[in-house]
């Protein structure tokens, strides 16, 4: 993947194809942002390739003038490490679902991430089933009624952050599908990070959960239930930035500004680089009301990655190598004429 | 050879090598058959060891065996029955009792034949006696005590000393056959060059055995087996995994493209991917997937990118990986799949053979799913099956099964090394940046093959999917869409048999009986049917290796004969695909489902009793 300074608009990468997914849908504002990000990074469209599972986001290559293959359900992340590996020079995009990535594709997630080959991973999260209608998903919270939960739901959801985290990942961040500013800086980082990025959008659906995030992403509400984080900033939030986080002994604590002498010195300050998890995993594991819930870059930290490792090995065996081509591997090693 | 002793001139000799898992029976005969090989007689050796990696010792479950075939003529198996047999404990003579020539000879190990070995077997007292061995040529040897002494001075611990006990046995086998140790030496020196005492202990204790077993000469007969007439040329050994991971290579190479392996390791077929794995050299990109369905997925994305992709699994796998398989009818990118099948269903029995899979690599997909199935005869012909199934998959731009099985992967033969320039040309079908817009799936109007737009190239973005799609590569749920579009794949299949060679009868083209064969047991009923032709009968012999699309002249072929029978390790699957596909013949069968080959008299007595038949 080359960045180039080639003037491309968003326009560019829409494909010929209708938009189909449902009216007030989430996933028109992910489209949109990530069509401003590679316009804004200026990858020629040649050099990408969108890959997704199934689920009503995984229709998301159709509508990008880019290579693009929709496969299966849950194997994205096999697929487009398999796309990232053959071709290492692509920039490769993962599109998937709460239930494409965390329940049937569940494995090829967390090896995908610990791998850390370098694809750009965008987990639609509206905590519910779409595509088939309303079931929930391995993010629904704990008693959400859905068609197959009619008493509500007895199982504990997953959290992308932790989960990312738990699988050696080295970026995640959190947007809102409607935010479409911080939404395309973030893709635009994350396509600029060497290494599997995990991008979680609190998406919704309208027909089958409409609202689920409402709570912390409402207009009225999101200035004090959210808190973006910015690396190498204090940990600010509130209508009037007048709320922060600090340390108190082992956990996060929300605090008011000059109350009890805090002042916006004491606050943590954001440390995105920072390759132990500890604060980060913390931070990602936030939840209303406790807490503000974290949107941003929470985690990028450098490491090398797969592709580049696969192909480094490679490169440096063959400058030594005795064996050049088939022939020479034919006739290696014992063997014997027959006169 | 002015060796005082008799001396027996035989056509083929079948050893075979039995002890511990721990006891380095696979080195032993390989050392054995290299040497055999570089004689000149032609060889067939297979591999026969225990799933468990060390099963408890001396017990008859933990028995690991090779056995090498060798012979003055064309050797196709290993062998039925063994003539010559070499035990290092009590329980390698249980495990192999039934399979030992009436009169054969037995050489063990004295030492090891204490009364706890002998109860863990299952005998009472003694083996030889208990299984009525008397009267065989029997050579007890205490070969313990005996390299203890021949390594007393090496100052080497006592486990090291005794580890080269193998090597013991298989000097006094080399006084056997009269073979020189040369080879063996040299392997010493090159394997152990910075273990140069290592290296020394072995030969040491080879040289000890072959000296032994010339002391002991009165004992013994010797086998002499003069050099096969073989076709000139350069030779190397190869075993079926290795063939079929160096086709691959072969065909990568030849279509200018890199090699993917997206592979899960699965016995018996994780011989591919690491032989692959160390192909760096060669430019070959390994990635050991988290499962098998991401070993398909990863190759899936590998082709898309514009890689040659494979990937290498067994009949487990197969199943796992069938979604992904629909995936690559349905987007038709070239990829092989090859299955290394073994005794199913289930986990089954993971290092034996079968041939029981062929069903699953035929139908075990959703819906209209056609797919291209090959199959290997032979460990070395998996070489040729392998860059076949790659060639079809390019040209025709299509996922190939290849099937090859445990035996075929781990028998080993000589392999007269072929010259990359007198393999084909692959032309991959690549789709023109000139030609714009471009269509996904605008066809050649010969072969019906989609091209292959590989990302990069500028203009020729485009996107494909497991959804029904129109040619233009959009999704299309129209009714006369879908229909058109599953006739086009199922065609494109059927059309590859324009190019595939017609099947070749061995033997008379017309006849009494037609012994028909696909796949991995070619060797076994080759020599059937070469021994029932020597023995006067009117039989003929054909071996399928293309079986989803057939040969085209199997109407015409299997209409000259009066009967027509069927040979395969399961219970019948080849023969209800035939019935299926030619159902104006009849189809006798010969089916065996034992985790074990065809041995000879399997096929030559059915086929004896249904020419005897009215």
């Amino acid at each position: 993947m080359e960045e180039t300074t080639l003037k491309y608009t968003a326009k560019d990468y829409k494909s010929d194809q209708e938009v189909r997914w449902c009216p007030g849908c989430g996933d028109h504002a992910v489209l949109s942002s990530v069509q401003r990000a590679l316009a804004e990074l200026g990858i020629p469209k040649e050099q990408i390739a969108f890959i997704s599972g199934i689920g009503c986001s995984s229709r998301f290559p159709y509508y990008m003038d880019t290579y693009g293959f929709h496969g299966i359900h849950g194997r994205a992340a096999a697929i487009a490490s398999g796309v990232k590996t053959a071709n290492p020079e692509l920039s490769v995009w993962q599109i998937t679902g709460d239930g494409d990535a965390l329940a049937i594709g569940g494995n090829h997630f967390i090896h995908a991430v610990r791998r850390n080959v370098d694809l750009n991973i965008i987990l639609f999260n509206n905590e519910i089933y779409g595509l088939t209608k309303g079931q929930y998903s391995p993010t629904s919270s704990k008693g959400l009624v859905t068609k197959t939960s009619p008493f509500g739901t007895v199982e504990e959801p997953f959290s992308v952050g932790e989960l990312v985290i738990g699988a050696k990942g080295k970026f995640f961040a959190r947007t809102i599908d409607a935010n479409i500013a911080l939404s395309t800086q973030i893709y635009t980082a994350a396509a600029r990070h060497k290494g599997a990025s995990v991008i979680e959008v609190l998406q919704n659906c309208v027909i089958f959960n409409d609202g689920i995030h409402e709570e912390v992403t409402g207009k009225e509400v999101r200035d004090d239930r959210t808190i973006i984080l910015k690396h190498g900033e204090p940990m600010i939030f509130g209508k009037d930035n007048e709320k922060g986080l600090i340390l108190d002994g082992l956990k996060l604590k929300v605090v008011k500004i000059g109350e009890n002498g805090i002042t916006e010195k004491d606050l943590l300050i954001h440390n995105a680089a920072e390759p132990n998890p500890g604060i980060q995993y913390m931070l990602a594991n936030m939840r209303y009301p406790e807490y503000p819930v974290a949107l941003g870059i929470i985690r990028a930290v450098e490491g090398i990655t797969y592709d580049a490792s696969v192909h480094g090995q490679i490169k440096d065996i063959r400058e030594n190598a005795k064996i050049k081509c088939m022939d020479d591997l034919l006739s290696s090693g014992s063997t014997w004429n027959v006169e | 050879m002015g060796k005082n002793t008799s001396v027996i001139e035989r056509e083929e000799v079948v050893i075979r090598f039995s002890g511990d898992s721990g006891d380095g029976m696979q080195l032993t005969g390989t050392l054995f058959s290299d040497t055999a090989a570089l004689f000149g007689n032609d060889v067939s050796t297979f591999p026969d060891y225990p799933a468990e990696i060390r099963a408890p010792q001396g017990s008859v479950g933990g028995v690991s065996g090779f056995t090498v075939h060798l012979g003055h003529s064309e050797i196709n198996t290993p062998g039925d029955f063994t003539d010559v047999l070499v035990a290092m404990n009590p329980a390698a003579v249980k495990a192999n009792a039934a399979w030992v020539k009436e009169g054969g000879t037995i050489i063990y190990d004295l030492d090891n034949f204490t009364d706890k070995n002998i109860e863990k077997a299952g005998y009472i007292k003694d083996p030889i006696k208990e299984e009525n061995f008397e009267s065989y040529n029997i050579i007890a040897a205490p070969i313990s005590t005996l390299v203890k002494e021949a390594l007393k001075d090496y100052e080497l611990d006592p486990k090291t000393i005794l580890r080269t006990k193998n090597m013991f046995a298989l000097g006094m086998v080399y006084w056997l056959f009269d073979r020189k140790l040369n080879y063996t030496e040299a392997f010493f020196d090159k394997k152990f060059h910075h273990k140069p005492k290592i290296a020394q202990a072995n030969k040491v204790a080879l040289r000890a055995g072959y000296y032994y077993a010339e002391t002991i000469e009165a004992l013994t007969p010797v086998y002499k087996i003069l050099p096969a007439p073989i076709a000139k040329g350069k030779y190397r050994n190869i075993n079926g995994n290795q063939a079929t991971a160096w086709g691959f290579i072969a065909a990568a190479e030849k279509a200018g493209l890199k090699l993917f392996i997206g592979s899960y390791p699965i016995t018996p077929a994780t011989g591919i991917l690491e032989e692959l794995a160390a192909r760096k050299d060669l430019g070959v990109i390994s990635f050991q997937a988290e499962d098998e369905i991401a070993g398909i997925c990863t190759a899936l994305g590998a082709s898309f990118a514009g890689r040659l992709a494979i990937t290498t699994t067994s009949g487990p796998g197969l199943a796992l990986k069938s979604e992904a398989i629909g995936l690559a009818v349905m987007t038709e990118l070239p990829v092989v799949i090859v299955d290394v099948q073994r005794g199913g269903p289930s986990t089954g029995l993971p290092t034996k053979t079968e041939q029981a899979d062929l069903f699953q690599a035929l139908y075990g997909r959703n819906g209209e799913s056609p797919l291209i199935v090959i199959a290997s005869g032979t460990p070395t012909d998996c070489f040729d099956f392998a860059f076949e199934a790659a060639r079809i998959a390019l040209e025709h731009m299509t996922p190939v099964l290849l099937l090859t099985d445990s035996y075929l992967a781990n028998g080993t033969e000589p392999w007269k090394i072929p010259s990359m320039k007198d393999l084909r040309a692959i032309k991959p079908r690549y789709a023109s940046p000139e030609e714009l817009p471009f269509v996904p799936y605008k066809r050649d109007e010969e072969t019906l093959a989609r091209s292959w737009a590989i990302p990069g190239v500028p203009g020729l973005q485009h996107r494909i999917g497991g959804l029904e799609k129109n040619t233009k590569g959009n999704v299309s749920y129209l009714p006369d869409n879908h229909e058109k579009m599953v006739r086009i794949r199922a065609e494109k299949v059927e059309r590859v048999s324009n190019e595939m060679p017609d099947l070749l009868v061995q033997g008379s083209d017309s006849g009494d009986l037609l012994i028909v064969g696909w796949g991995g047991s070619y060797g076994f009923i080759v020599t059937a049917f070469r021994e029932l032709i020597a023995e006067g009968h009117n039989v003929s012999f054909v071996n399928f290796n293309y079986i989803n699309p057939l040969p085209r002249n199997v109407k015409d072929v299997f209409s000259r004969f009066r009967k027509i029978v069927v040979c395969e390790l399961n219970l019948g699957q080849f023969a209800d695909y035939l019935r299926m596909k030619h159902q104006e013949f009849t189809y006798h069968q010969i089916n065996k489902v034992q985790g074990v080959p065809f041995t000879i008299s399997d096929i030559k007595d059915n086929c004896i009793k249904l020419l005897e038949e009215k």
